[in-house]
This record gives C-alpha cells, structure tokens and sequence, in this order.
C-alpha cells in the first residue's frame, strides 16, 4: 500500500533544542493511527511540520499519490491541498452562527475574489445541514458557536473539518474535556471517518486509545520509539521505561 | 431563493432612509435651493463631515471587521486630497493667468501659460518650474484617477511587505503610525514638489464655476458627499456581509484557524487594507475641495488615532456604528473647539473648552472602552435584543483540563 503521507529523516530545532529528530512517519489513504508520546515528545511540533507552521531543518514531507513535497507551501496551500487539522483547544468562531462556521469551511474557492461573489444555495445548506446531523449538532445551526458547550465545540470543529473534504485529518487530543457519553461518539465518528480517509490522533489518553483500537505510534525525545498494535507496544520494554511506567 | 441583499441586511436599508431624509432636510435649509436657514460655512461643515464618516466607514472595515488597527488611514485619505487639490490648483491658477495674460498685446502662447500657473503656484516656495509630479495635473482626465490609483498603489505596496511578513496587532499599528509621519514629514519639505508646509489653498473654486457663488457649490458638495456615503455604505455592507464578511470577522477572531481552513488570510488583509486605502481616499477628495485647504499637519498621526477613537466610540463592528461615532464626535469636536461651548468660571480656574476638550475626548474615550465596549453602536443592538453569548470560551489548556473534564462528567 502506497503511503498518502510520508514523512523522513525530518529534524527540526529551535534554539538549539532538537524537538524533532530525524522523525520518520507514513500513513496510508484510509488508515486510523494513534500517536502518544510524554509531554515534549514532540507530538505537536510533528503536527506543525505537516501542516506547514514550522519549517524542519532538513528531510522531506510529501502528500498524495503522486507525492507532492509540502514543505515550500504554505499552511492555506496544505490545507487546500487535504490536510485539515483540529487543534487541542476547540477552535471554532465563537462570534458566528454554527451555519456561519460550516459555510466558511465548505470546501469551495478561497480566493478574496471568489469569496466575495461567492452566494449560498440550497445545496450549499443541505450541506450544512448534512454536517451538522453528523456531528449531532443538527438543531444548533443558528445558534452561536461561542454558546455552545465544550463537546459541541468540538465536534463543531470536527465538522469544520469534515466540510472542508481533507483526505488527511490531524486531529489534537479530541477527547480533553469531553464527557464519558461524548467520548463514546467521538471514538465512534473518528473510526467511522478513518474508513474513507487518513486520520492521526494524537492522544495522553490510553483508555481513549484502546477503544480507537489501531496502531499506535510512539514518540520519545523528537523521533519515533515503536509502533504497532497497542499490546505490543505496551509490551515494548522501552516504551514502559519511558512513558508508561513513569 | 435567496433573498435580496437589502432584505437580508434591514439595516443597510434604514441607514439609506435616514441619511436620505437627512440630506433632503438640510437641502431644503440650506441657501443654495432652499430657504437659507442653514448657513453656508455649517453647510460645509456638515459636507466635511459627511466624507469623515465615509472615512470612518472604511476604518471601521479594516479594524473592526478584519482586526487591523491601521494608525494610517488618514495619511490616504489626505493623499486623495492632494492629488484632488494638484487638479483644482492648476485649474484655478490657469484661469487667472490667462485672464491676466489676455490684456497684453499679443495672445499668450501655451507655454507661456503653464510658465505663468508654475510660477503662481511656486513663487511662495521660491520655484518656478512645475515639478514632474505635477505633469497630469494640468488635466482633469489625467490626474483623478490618480485619487485612487496613488493610494491604492502606496497600500498595496505597504501592506504587501507588512502582511507577507506576518506583522500583526500593535506592531503593525506603530508601522502605520510611521508610514503616515513619514509621509508628512516628506510633505512638509519645500522640494517635495507640493509646497511644503503651504500646502494646497482655493481648492474651494471649481475650474469653470468661478460665477457660481459658494452657496450652491457648497450644497453639491454636501448632496455628492451624501451619495458617496451611500454608496460606501452599500459597498461596505455587501463587503461585510455573506461569506467574505465571514472569513473577515474569522481573520479578526482567529486567524490561524482561518490559514488551516484554506484562507489565504495574507491575501485578504491586503485586499481589504488597499480597498479601506481607496475609499478613505475618495473621501478626502471629497473633504479638502469642502475645507478649502490642504497641508501636510492633515497627514499627523494624531489624526489617524482620532479616527479609531471615532470608530470606537461609535462602536467598531458595526457600519452604523463608525458613523454615528465620526458625526458625533467630529461635530461635537468643532462646536467644542469653535469658541462656541460656553466656558465654564470655576472660581479659581476657568474651563475653555478649546484646551480642554481634548482631556474630556480622551475620557469618554477610556469610559467607554471601560464600560460600553460596543460604543453608541451598541445601543440600537439592545434595542432590536440582538445579544452575544455571554460564555465564551474557557481556555482549556492541559492545566485546567483536567478540572473542566471533571465537571462535563458530573
């Protein structure tokens, strides 16, 4: 299986500090993966090379079939290109309407030009309205997005995600602050999305993670320390050392 | 299907109403055609005006929906009123050098003429050739389009180093502030080519009217400032509205999420920041033919920082806001510092207005940042009950994580 992502011999610094040291990752067109790793492993920093809001030092990033390098885009070019990312705090508009939110991550034209001339239809809102039934949001749409609880936020976020049509989705620790009953979903949308396209969570929960039920990756100190099954790298006797018997 | 774009935005429609009856009421006032209540001068003051809230209208485009604090936009919007000023200069200074030159023996020649306006207009800064920049100037065809192209292209070009830059919040402010200082003080130089710190003066004749007394030109001043207000406003209304109003107002809250949208946000804030630039620049054309005189003190940066106390008094976010804000305090203003607010004897001490306005500005100012943070725009939302949430979101950082998880469970 051809790889969607691929990720090699990545290293980054800042200051100094390797965050990222040469990091090697792939992921396939429909795959659901989980990254762990401890505080400063460099989960984030991998997320922030991929969606282009850092540059690494040296290695290569590409995406698609016909592997398309992505590091002289910018974050706007990689985001149109498919890569959608949900961030650990939900990020939604809280000033706009639910409807507002989802209209604007529709996947269409983004150019100020388009945009301006650009008018809603009825498929447009059938669209909407789709995304918002998805992630049970369906009777909120006119509310505003800043009322909204924290687990809508989420999924809010989520279907902002969705709307956009990524073919890879980097989603930030879903599950922080949602309740018991708004894990179960979440757990159940995300193996539900990786059938259609790649996603990659990156999660401390390992509860939240065995019910994601995938393979795991695990980070230590900027580079990658196992991967596999969840048992197996629970097993791994490096990865208890590190992370897990802390 | 959808609906029109006056149906969907009420307010658009209202504003047109008021500013129509408004307009028609003080026509009717004026000497021009009316029954001559209303002075001239106020009339002119209330023509300035006008373009003052045109201008605000833009500032209120670019800060309050975009989230760009601009300290600049004045500098454009007096631009605009020198390339206008650069045309009725000449114009008018033509007209009088051929009427002096027609009772000489023999008809003047073409060059004698323009040798003739040169030195008119630069005798009083010791020159007598018309510098390069005021080659268009001596055509109407030539040099307006230049209102706009001029600032469009300044805009363009600073905001296109800034924004690819990424310089953001009150960074970009103080470049602003020293894009607009620097221009004045480029201005107030003698061989900067427009007459230093002179200026530009009788802008108030128009080429080819000069029999026309001032009472009817400053009333198609005020009814063209009037329709230019309109249609700014109807311009900022479908800017602001729909799905670019949107990802402006995203661009404002979160800019970052809006990039890991798609948005090209750099593309937008220039696009906006060059398009503010051009409007503020047609008001001004509009204002100093009204004023009657423009000189570099007009490009100040304290002019462009009373601009954004305008807006926020006014209330930014809100196109009626920024206009309400710049008539209300830009009226308020010249009554305060016109001689015409009674002072105030305090026994020991007493008040001028003229010196003490600025203290009392400067305090509503801060009160109402304090306390009425959406400004006199606000009051018409409590009106009409439009509300904003009142939680917003809770940072929910790996810190406190851990508490707001507990309390979704219980």
């Amino acid at each position: 299986m051809s790889a969607l992502l691929e990720v090699s011999g990545v290293s980054v610094s800042f200051d100094g500090f390797r965050a990222i040291n040469n990091l090697s990752f792939a992921i396939g067109p429909a795959e659901l993966r989980a990254v762990i790793g401890p505080n400063g492993a460099g989960k984030t920093t991998f997320m922030d090379i991929v969606t282009g809001k850092t540059r690494p030092d040296e290695g290569s990033v590409t995406f698609g079939e016909v592997p398309r390098s992505l590091l002289k885009l910018s974050e706007a070019q990689i985001a149109r290109a498919g890569i959608g990312r949900k961030f650990q705090r939900p990020t939604v508009f809280e000033d706009q309407t639910v409807s507002e939110n989802l209209m604007l991550a529709l996947k269409a034209q983004r150019s100020p030009w388009r945009v301006l001339f650009w008018r809603e239809t009825a498929a447009h809102r059938d669209r909407v309205q789709a995304l918002a039934a998805q992630v049970g949001l369906a009777g909120h749409l006119p509310r505003r997005a800043g009322e909204l609880s924290h687990g809508q936020k989420q999924w809010l976020e989520i279907a902002m995600l969705l709307a956009q049509e990524p073919r890879l989705l980097l989603v930030d620790e879903p599950a922080a602050g949602m309740s018991f009953i708004e894990r179960e979903q979440t757990t159940a949308l995300l193996v539900e999305l990786a059938k259609t396209r790649a996603v990659v969570v990156v999660e401390h929960d390992m509860e939240f993670i065995r019910r994601l039920n995938c393979k795991v990756t695990v980070l230590h100190e900027g580079s990658v320390l196992a991967e596999g099954s969840l048992d197996h790298v629970t097993k791994n006797p490096h990865v208890i050392e590190v992370y897990l018997g802390r | 299907m959808t609906r029109s774009f006056l149906a969907r935005n009420p307010s658009v429609l209202w504003f047109l109403a008021v500013l129509a009856l408004f307009t028609l009421t003080v026509t009717l006032l004026a000497e021009g055609f009316g029954i001559g209540l209303i002075p001239t001068a106020f009339v002119k003051t209330l023509g300035k005006t006008l373009c003052l809230c045109l201008v605000a209208l833009a500032m209120d485009l670019v800060w309050g929906y975009t989230g760009i604090l601009s300290l600049g936009h004045m500098a454009f919007f007096a631009v605009g009123g020198y390339m206008v000023g650069m045309w009725l200069m000449y114009a008018r200074t033509e007209e009088i050098v051929v009427q002096a030159l027609a009772s000489g023996p023999i008809p003047a020649t073409a060059e004698e003429v323009a040798q003739g306006v040169a030195s008119q207009i630069f005798g009083v800064v010791g020159g007598s050739e018309l510098p390069p920049i005021w080659s268009f100037a001596h055509s109407a065809w030539l040099q307006l389009p230049l209102v706009l192209i001029v600032p469009g292209v300044l805009a363009l070009v600073f905001g296109w180093l800034a924004f690819r830059a990424r310089v953001n919040g009150v960074y970009l402010s103080i470049l602003t502030q020293a894009m607009t200082l620097a221009l004045a003080l480029y201005l107030f130089q003698n061989d900067s080519g427009l007459r230093g710190n002179n200026g530009l003066s009788g802008l108030q004749n128009l080429p080819g009217l000069a029999d026309w007394p001032q009472s009817t030109v400053s009333i198609l001043f005020f009814l063209a400032s009037s329709l230019l207000l309109a249609l700014g406003y109807l311009l900022a209304g479908f800017v602001t509205s729909g799905k670019f109003g949107s990802a402006l107002r995203g661009i404002r809250d979160d800019e970052q999420r809006l990039r890991f949208l798609g948005y090209p946000v750099e593309g937008y804030k220039l696009f906006v920041f060059t398009l503010t630039a051009m409007i503020a620049a047609i008001a001004g054309a509009f204002y100093y033919p009204q004023a009657g005189i423009i000189n570099p003190a007009e490009l100040a940066p304290i002019a462009s920082i009373y601009l954004a106390v305008w807006v926020a008094i006014g209330g930014r976010g809100r196109l009626y806001g920024a206009v309400i804000g710049a008539a209300f305090v830009s009226l308020l203003s010249s009554w305060f510092t016109g001689g015409m607010a009674p002072s105030i004897p305090l026994g020991f001490y007493t008040l001028h207005w003229v010196d003490w306005w600025t203290v009392l500005l400067g305090l509503s100012f801060v009160l109402v940042t304090l306390f009425a943070p959406k400004g006199i725009g606000g009051l018409f939302d409590r009106l009409a009950h439009i509300g904003t949430p009142a939680r917003h979101g809770a940072a929910l950082g790996p810190t406190d994580g851990a508490l707001q998880e507990k309390e979704a469970q219980e």
